[in-house]
């Protein structure tokens, strides 16, 4: 592993988003523009602060997700990575050059978010909105890290994309964004609790609510499983393929 | 291995989507020549690449490049490639893939400058590279394989597409680096361009029919030229089996 070419990666990362305004607009742009849809679609601050917060954590995971999948396909069909492959970098500096460019991203895209919630659409955040910026983009960072991972299984875009009704949909159904989670039925709360996004969206619950319940293990949990999915990724990352 | 070889092959069977693609593959590559590597589509060509630039998992055989097995951590900045496609960032510029791979590979920020220079792309720095002719955007994959001064430089179809005179610049370039030291394996399904290399490789069905100098094939096969030459010993060997 070597900084400058994690650092080389990132950078690259970016200066590709940076070419691509359309994206980039969509990316800082979209959650919030969906957000402001949703507090008038609730209609009513009480339901709005309810619900809020967790597609606070939802939206940046969801979009990380699905645009990190496609750009390492795209790696993988176009031959940039095989070529990478024959030069001095190593896996992690691959896999952790495109965390920290979406991470960056993520950041932009949650700090954004946040503020049009929070100033523009008045959901209350008993707790610190720094904060909540930064579990917001840990999501993000989780989504990015399973998108690496899957996208390894993907053939095509097409098939790419398909992976987002398979891996997260379920994981937003159950993770309490539309019934409490321990309102589930047993078997339902139990796959719930190994879905990382359930724990993701806890955070950010707990600190729009205030309360510090259950915050660093949540916080724990998100980020070794984000460290998992990283672990996942490399291992699928073959130097040599068939 | 003797120091004259850049690559020695042997044994190589490589087995691809449950076909045997390489069967039984015995070769050495000399340093400091241009070796073409030549034969029909789908007969391997870029198979022995990938297994020589150490990215092609192999069922049997072993591949040594500069004394070290194909892919060691060692060799990955003293092998240069260019794979058959472009394999470069679209939505970056000409410049920013190039300052990529030079940061990748630890090479001097001067290299950048140079390679675009060396392949004829001077004043596109800053064009992307979606927005090139299909034949700029290979000479920007192949400026990637000439950084940092390799060894082994290693070509799958650099010059497809590309007009008469712009090949024979490449073949000049080529030249120049093989009289600096530098050992090339280049391969084309282009048959007159047999007559630029110091070496050819023909390969067929994943099999190597023939491994010498252009001079030599003509004389074997009394064919006038390379691409005679190549049929007549690919009849010659159905006449035997
Ligand atoms: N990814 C792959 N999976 C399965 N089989 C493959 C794959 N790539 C190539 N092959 C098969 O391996 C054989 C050799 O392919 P290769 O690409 O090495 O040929 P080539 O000589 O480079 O051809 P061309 O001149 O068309 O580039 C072909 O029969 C091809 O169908
Ligand atoms: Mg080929």
């Amino acid at each position: 592993m070597s900084g400058a070419r994690t650092w080389a990666t990132a950078r690259r990362v970016l200066q590709q988003l940076g070419h691509d305004r359309r994206t980039v607009a969509l990316l800082v742009l979209f959650p919030s523009v969906l957000m402001v849809l949703l507090r008038y679609v609730l209609d009513q601050p009480e339901r709005f602060d309810r619900t809020g917060p967790a597609l606070i954590g939802i939206f940046p995971f969801t979009i990380m997700f699905l645009v990190t999948s496609v750009v390492t396909l795209r790696e993988r069909r176009d031959g940039t990575l095989e070529r990478l492959m024959t030069m001095p970098l190593g896996r992690l500096d691959f896999l952790l050059g495109y965390a920290l460019a979406f991470g960056l991203t993520a950041l932009l895209q949650v700090g954004v978010v946040v503020l049009v919630t929070v100033a523009g659409l008045g959901l209350e955040v008993g707790g610190s909105v720094g904060l909540l910026v930064l579990v917001a983009a840990l999501d993000a960072l989780l989504g990015t890290a399973l998108g690496l991972f899957t996208s390894a299984f993907a053939r095509s875009e097409f098939q790419a994309v398909q992976f987002m009704p398979l891996v997260v949909m379920p994981q937003v159904f159950l993770c309490g964004l539309f019934v409490p989670r321990e309102a589930m039925t047993p078997v339902l709360e139990a796959v719930s609790n190994v879905f990382p996004l359930s724990y993701a969206v806890e955070a950010v619950a707990a600190i729009a609510a205030g309360t510090d319940q259950n915050l660093v293990r949540d916080l724990g949990i998100v980020a070794a499983a984000a460290l998992l999915a990283l672990g996942l990724g490399a291992v699928t990352l073959r130097r040599k393929t068939a | 291995m003797d120091n004259l070889s850049a690559t020695e092959v042997r044994g190589l069977r490589v087995t691809r989507g449950g076909r045997e693609v390489l069967s039984g593959i015995d070769a050495q590559i000399r340093a400091g020549r241009i070796t073409g590597l030549l034969g029909p589509s789908g007969s391997g060509k870029s198979t022995l690449i990938r297994a020589i630039v150490g990215v092609q998992r192999i069922s049997a055989g072993s591949v040594t490049v500069l004394g070290h097995p194909a892919g060691a951590a060692v060799l990955r900045t003293q092998v240069g490639y260019a794979g058959q496609t472009a394999a470069v960032y679209p939505d970056l510029s000409v410049a920013e893939n190039l300052r990529y791979f030079a940061a990748v590979r630890g090479d001097d920020p001067a290299e950048v400058q140079r390679v675009i220079d060396l392949v004829g792309l001077g004043g596109r720095e800053k064009q992307l590279a979606s927005r090139l002719s299909g034949g700029q955007l290979s000479r920007v994959s192949l400026a990637v394989a000439l950084l940092g001064r390799s060894r082994l430089i290693v070509l799958d179809e650099p010059t497809v597409g590309l007009d008469p005179v712009l090949r024979a610049e490449l073949w000049e370039l080529f030249h120049r680096l093989a009289g600096q030291g530098v050992s090339l394996l280049v391969s084309s399904h282009a048959m007159d361009e047999a007559e630029r290399c110091d070496e050819l490789m023909l390969l067929r069905e994943g099999r190597l029919l023939f491994h010498d100098t252009l001079a030599r094939l003509l004389e074997r096969t009394g064919e006038p030229d390379a691409e005679r030459g190549f049929i007549s010993l690919v009849g010659n060997m159905e006449v035997a089996a």
